[in-house]
């Protein structure tokens, strides 16, 4: 039992949430922030096994989560719904709650694929010059959608509200809330359970020194091939998550400030540490939203304290300055993150007694 | 047959010739040394018997397999393990997944197993764990599984780095100056630790060492090289009164 603490306590907590959702305690507003913390943790951990454990550089991992909201998205519309593009649902939208995970794993598997666009060059080099091919994977990949006409090229894709209703005609049950707590848990797990194993081990060698790992009988190939792949199929599963808790996708929702994001997050929370980037991936969600009632009062108070002039407004924009700002100040006083390369139980390891994930 | 036979490999970088020609044969229970000045090509033999690179010219065969255009891993799984010159540990990992790492070529599960947890999964962890556990209580390491390697100092590094090679269950292992960087004291101890090594676990060592006393007391077989060519090759005995190799080492003038 004990072994598996950590499991039973989030899956008790997740019961809780979606018992409080369904008897309508949390209103929509803290519902979707929630939502947006599990995808955010998804997004931000998944990039922290290619950014952190293979201390790569990845800057378009947000490109992936384009992959796997389009496919998602057009997966979901095109099974489950009456819509324009496709007509007549090509399954009963009764279906929908049970098969809804499998549009979310092609979503993953077609992400996963487009994984290969950056890791079949990584064979061959490595650090900036890695760095640059990740940025135009992500071009590359929100070009091409913002091309094909048929999904709505830059008007982005829509309808996805409808399978979310095809989900409740057959239940009324907070289901996004629901498919969002399983696949955060899941992805969680696999990670977890990936660098803690032998197999996976090979991630942080091949960051340590190749060579060595090469020599000490590790395929290097295979390994970043996996690591890539993993990373950008767990993005294309958040993406089409965040597609559908929005109901509305864009590709320009997904360009180079959408990685930037999540290399925050990673870096926020400590290269190589998945319960850093976790906790990082939460902080940072709050600070955002935190921020959207924040810089309002900060605006209130300065102006009542006339220390503004009337004609000048806070406004959101300074988000933007304050939370590079932060990164800033995170590379010069603690560069390696919060939790740097330890997990919380290296700093605390009272709860390894208690607390264990399996 | 001989565990490792090379046929006149030769390897040119650019317009450098760094080998020429080089012939070798290794059997399943040999203790051989490789000398030469600096930059005589010997670390480039170890490379190319390793996999590192491809060379240019010449044949390689080891354990009846040619090994020409394989990759580094795959040649490891076929029973070749070395260390390096400069030690290249995995530092940031502990002394115990060092050793575990070691063993990935033959883990025999994937990702799936891995992440489901699997029957397969667990059995070869299992076996992992145990291997590790006997290497390191081997090797005296026991006390410093937790430690991270670049916290350890210089020569428990080098013993860590013997036995993350020995992890990889080696037939052949390749030492590239072992005895690099050690005081008089931790030669000895290695000395005493490689031959320990070879009689334990039944394995032919090639080694490249600049310190005559870790060749001289431990080799059979010795080899000379100097400017990518091979000048001597014999018993120990021989090699220290062989004109060519006091001339490679001492220049033309001693003779």
């Amino acid at each position: 039992m004990q072994r598996y603490s950590i499991n039973i306590l989030f899956v008790a907590g997740a019961v809780c949430l979606v018992l409080a959702a369904q008897a309508g305690m949390l209103d929509n507003y803290v519902l979707t922030v929630l939502m947006f913390m599990g995808i955010n943790v998804i997004f931000a951990t998944s990039l922290g096994l290619v950014n952190g454990y293979m201390g790569e550089f990845s800057c378009g991992h947000a490109g992936f989560m384009c992959v796997g909201a389009y496919v998602g998205s057009l997966l979901s519309v095109a099974c489950f719904t009456t819509n324009k593009l496709f007509g007549a649902p090509l399954l009963s939208p009764e279906s929908a709650p049970f098969l809804f995970p499998l549009v979310l794993l092609a979503a993953g598997l077609a992400a996963a694929l487009f994984g290969l666009l950056v890791a079949l060059p990584s064979f061959h080099t490595r650090g900036d010059y890695l760095a640059i091919i990740t940025i135009a994977a992500n071009y590359i990949i929100i070009s091409i959608v913002e091309n094909i006409d048929f999904i709505g090229g830059p008007r982005g894709f829509s309808g996805m509200k409808r399978t979310m209703n095809a989900m409740n005609g057959v239940l009324e049950i907070p289901w996004m809330l629901i498919w969002v707590l399983v696949v955060t848990f899941a992805s969680i797990l696999i990670l977890h359970r990936l660098v803690t194993s032998t197999y996976g081990k090979g991630v942080p060698a091949v960051c340590q020194n190749e060579i060595a790992a090469e020599i000490m009988g590790v395929d290097t190939n295979r390994v970043k091939t996996m690591a890539f792949m993993v990373s950008s199929g767990l993005a294309g599963v958040s993406g089409a998550l965040y597609a559908h808790v929005y109901g509305y996708v864009n590709a320009q929702a997904f360009n180079i400030l959408k990685s930037t994001e999540g290399m925050v997050m990673v870096y926020l929370g400590g290269m190589g540490s998945l319960s850093g980037v976790i906790m990082a991936a939460i902080a940072f969600t709050l600070l955002v939203e935190g921020l959207r009632f924040a810089l309002p009062a900060l605006d209130g108070l300065l102006h009542n304290l006339n220390l503004l002039p009337a004609s000048y407004e806070v406004s959101q924009v300074w988000k933007w300055v304050l939370i590079p700002l932060c990164l800033v100040l995170l590379m010069q006083f603690r560069p390696e993150g919060l939790l740097g390369n330890r997990e919380l139980s290296h700093y605390f390891p009272r709860l390894r007694r208690f607390f264990t994930l399996k | 047959m001989a565990l490792l036979s090379v046929h006149n490999l030769s390897q040119s970088f650019g317009g450098l010739q760094a080998l020429t020609d080089f012939n070798m044969e290794i059997g399943g229970y040999d203790l051989v040394g490789l000398i030469g000045p600096n930059g005589a090509g010997k670390t480039t033999v170890f490379n190319l018997v390793s996999g590192f690179y491809t060379p240019t010219r010449g044949a390689i065969v080891f354990n009846g397999k040619p090994t020409r255009g394989m990759k580094p891993h795959e040649v490891t799984a076929l029973g070749l393990a070395r260390t390096f010159q400069n030690i290249r540990l995995w530092n940031d990992l502990s002394v115990l997944d060092n050793i575990r790492i070691a063993q990935y070529h033959r883990l025999g599960y994937g990702f799936l197993d891995a992440v489901l947890r699997t029957a397969r999964y667990a059995r070869a962890e299992k076996n992992v764990d145990r291997k590790c556990r006997d290497i390191l209580d081997m090797m005296d390491l026991t006390e410093f599984v937790e430690e991270l390697p670049k916290n350890l100092p210089y020569g428990l590094q080098r013993r860590v780095e013997l036995a993350r090679a020995l992890s990889t269950k080696p037939r052949l292992l390749l030492l590239d100056e072992p005895a690099a960087g050690l005081n008089a004291l931790d030669v000895d101890g290695l000395i005493h630790l490689i031959r320990w090594i070879y009689n334990e676990f039944k394995i032919s060592i090639w080694m490249i060492e600049h310190q005559m006393k870790v060749v001289m007391t431990l080799c059979q077989r010795l080899m000379v090289m100097d400017f990518g060519k091979t000048i001597a090759d014999g018993a120990p005995g021989e090699i220290q009164n062989n004109p060519d190799v006091i001339a490679a080492y001492l220049g033309d003038g001693a003779v």
